[in-house]
């Protein structure tokens, strides 16, 4: 058991930290304002381009084939250069590369890679949350052709997005998840309606709903076969639950390094319990770290996306929340200049025990299918 | 970076959990059976664990940190009513001095409250100190001051006493402090941090198997006790609780193998902040399971013949251990508010 570098690592990472020192585009503090979207598009062919996206992913999607400890290095270095987090697709990509066929793969995820195009997740619906396998928007087939109405929405990215991932329903005669399939589905036609949704936090960059009224999206555009669409959004969600895989370790460090460096100078001048929500911001942050050490290294056994995803989500939730409570503390909500970024941070937070499944919805999960509790 | 255990780990944690499951108690009614108790401390006796620590011929210990958390894990596991913190930490104690190794059972005496290794002035214990995990022990050993470090000295201790912990009886030391015989260095402070690192490293897989078990102990029963004609686990309210003290395990439990990792592999300041780290939170984690374990077993969670208690009181003890939840966030913020370099 060694939590060290190997000579490969270190001298990634070495090449990693001269990189980043001219590289570094002075985003705000995270992913959590609307300034970071504003250049997240240039921030991710800038890292493509030098070869530090992707490090886990198959060569001919871009990728860089490496072990997935490279991506933890890639956080890890981000957030001490205080640079911004990498761009997290990796749910995309592996629900992609593991439902779709070869021409699917061939045709969509070098782009969405190297950052020429901005993908959607089109599965939430305004009555379909925790229930997803409701949902209601359907898609039928009009001769070489599906044609989709329905209403999406807690859509991230949607008014950016080049194509949309829907999940939509094929097939009424059969019940609930097994009549959904998966779409790609371009977002610039007249069958689509966008409209931004603005967040708790103020930001209006991330969330939008989307309105399909006979959207259109060729045949060949099917991910996976008809029917499969439940078990892809499965994939799609395992993914989203695993912070290796979406690179958060390095947005948590980098504002916890900032509140460091707010307290530092004097830290008699905060109170015990701002310093005690620090500490714990620092704590929480470094077992997310450690646990995606653990993790990443599990995968060197091909052990993966299980029901354990839902513990490392709740895992990363608290990490999250902490931060934001610390930031809040720290910072304070600021009256007279609206609070800035500590505020924006602190109420993006409350976000992460929603997004990807509710924390409740996660805590079924790991008492049924971890602990193995009786549902009845 | 691999942070599996490797094929030997894998063997030596197999062989700590057999051994545990199989003469560790499986009531609060064992824990008076001395016929067993007198069996679990043969094996362990057998198995060499506790001298791990101590100096191989060139001066290293036999095994690193890790080695050790493995067999903790396992022993907290399983309640294991038989000395092993204490005794890891003499036979470290004993490296960094130099001292050859002893022939009779030792332990290490603590602080009143069990947060630093007790120092003695002039032969005479501080009031109040401690010798923790004290079974089968004969002596323990004190920190003298010498020449800007420490020496090793030894004292008798008191009749056995389980108030906290009634897996790991504690006494008071009840003899002036000799100086142990045949120390060729002194203890430095950075030895002593590498101790109290290693302390807080055991201590922490000690409390990431006292959930471990407290967790299991608690599906077992929810998934058993029927109320309203069917188990009280099929309720979301049992399932969430259960859930959370799973989820706070595995965190604790990913920090825990980093302290382990790091008693030997970082430079001992940095080595005692990641104890530190990794104690805050497997300390506040391991009450909050614990208390969930009783209050899953309901009205009998509070009867003194559930074992859920004994896995709270042994968590109490290990959470005191060299520093608790409010002395480990003190190091951690003073580690990160120090010095220049932030988060590192």
């Amino acid at each position: 058991m060694d939590f060290a570098d190997s000579p490969e690592e270190a001298a990634f990472r070495t090449r990693l930290h001269d990189w980043l020192a001219d590289h570094n585009p002075g985003l705000p503090s995270s992913s959590t304002s609307d300034d970071y979207w504003a250049g997240q598009a240039a921030w991710h062919h800038s890292l493509f381009d030098a070869g530090f996206f992707g490090m886990s992913w198959p060569r001919d999607i871009g990728g860089q084939e490496m072990p997935s400890v490279f991506d933890a290095i890639l956080d890890e270095e981000l957030a001490a250069a205080g640079a911004p987090p990498r761009p997290s697709l990796g749910y995309l990509v592996q629900g992609i590369l593991e439902h779709g066929t070869e021409d699917i793969r061939r045709r969509f995820l070098p782009g969405i890679v190297n950052g020429r195009d901005r993908w959607c997740q089109g599965f939430s619906e305004p009555d379909a949350g925790s229930d997803l396998a409701s949902l209601r928007t359907h898609a039928d087939l009009d001769g070489h052709e599906y044609v989709i109405s329905g209403h999406k929405v807690w859509t991230s990215y949607s008014d950016v997005a080049d194509w949309c991932l829907v999940l939509a329903r094929t097939d009424h005669d059969v019940p609930r998840h097994k009549g959904l399939s998966a779409f790609a589905v371009p977002m610039d036609q007249p069958g689509i309606e966008r409209r931004p949704l603005k967040m708790i936090n103020g930001m209006t960059s991330e969330f939008g709903e989307v309105l399909f009224d006979g959207a259109r999206t060729s045949v060949s555009n099917m991910i996976g076969a008809p029917g499969e669409g439940w078990r892809l959004a499965m994939t799609v969600v395992s993914h989203e639950r695993e912070p290796g895989e979406l690179g958060y370790v390095a947005r948590y460090r980098k504002t916890v390094s900032e509140l460091l460096a707010t307290v530092r100078p004097n830290p008699g001048a905060h109170g015990p319990d701002q310093l005690r929500d620090l500490a714990w911001a620092v704590i929480e942050t470094e077992m997310l770290r450690r646990h995606v050490s653990r993790r990443l290294s599990d995968r060197l056994d091909g052990i993966s996306h299980g029901p354990e995803g839902s513990v490392d989500k709740l895992l990363m939730t608290r990490v999250e929340q902490a931060v934001g409570h610390a930031a809040l503390s720290i910072v304070g909500a600021g009256h007279l200049d609206d609070g800035g970024s500590s505020l924006e941070t602190y109420l993006y937070s409350r976000a992460q025990s929603v997004m990807g499944g509710t924390s409740q919805i996660q805590r079924n999960l790991v008492a049924t299918r971890i602990l193995g509790l009786p549902t009845s | 970076m691999d942070v599996r255990f490797s094929a030997e780990q894998q063997a030596l944690r197999d062989a700590a959990r057999r051994l545990a499951e199989d003469l560790a108690p499986q009531t609060v009614r064992d824990l008076d059976d001395t016929e067993r108790t007198a069996k679990l401390d043969a094996a362990v006796t057998a198995a060499g664990w506790r001298e791990l620590r101590a100096a191989t011929e060139v001066g290293d210990p036999w095994a690193s940190g890790v080695e050790v958390a493995v067999i903790a894990e396992q022993l907290g596991r399983r309640l294991a009513d038989t000395a092993f913190v204490g005794p890891t930490l003499a036979a470290e104690l004993r490296r960094a001095a130099g001292a050859p190794a002893t022939m009779t059972a030792e332990t290490v005496v603590l602080t009143p409250d069990l947060g630093t290794f007790a120092t003695t002035v002039a032969g005479q214990v501080p009031a109040g100190a401690v010798a923790i995990d004290v079974a089968g022990a004969s002596s323990a050993l004190v920190l003298m001051e010498a020449n800007g470090g420490w020496s090793l000295a030894s004292v008798a201790m008191g009749e056995p006493a389980r108030h906290v912990d009634l897996t790991r009886p504690v006494a008071a030391p009840s003899s002036p402090a000799t100086l142990v015989d045949g120390q060729t260095t002194g203890i430095d402070a950075a030895a002593l941090d590498r101790a109290t690192a290693l302390g807080l490293a055991v201590c922490c897989a000690d409390l990431v198997g006292s959930m471990q078990g407290a967790v299991e102990l608690s599906t077992e029963y929810a998934a058993e006790r029927k109320q309203y004609g069917r188990p009280v686990g099929t309720f979301q309210s049992v399932q969430h609780l259960l859930a959370d003290a799973l989820v706070a395990t595995e965190g604790s439990r990913s920090l825990a193998l980093h302290a382990a990792w790091v008693v030997d592999a970082l430079a001992p300041a940095d080595a005692l902040t990641a104890a530190a780290t990794a104690k805050s939170y497997a300390a506040r984690a391991a009450r909050e399971v614990c208390e969930t374990a009783i209050q899953v077993h309901g009205g009998i969670g509070n009867t003194w013949e559930c074992l859920a208690h004994v896995y709270l009181r042994r968590a109490l003890l290990s959470t005191d251990v060299l520093g608790g939840v409010d002395a480990s966030l003190a190091r951690v913020l003073d580690a990160h508010l120090g010095g220049p370099d932030g988060l590192r």
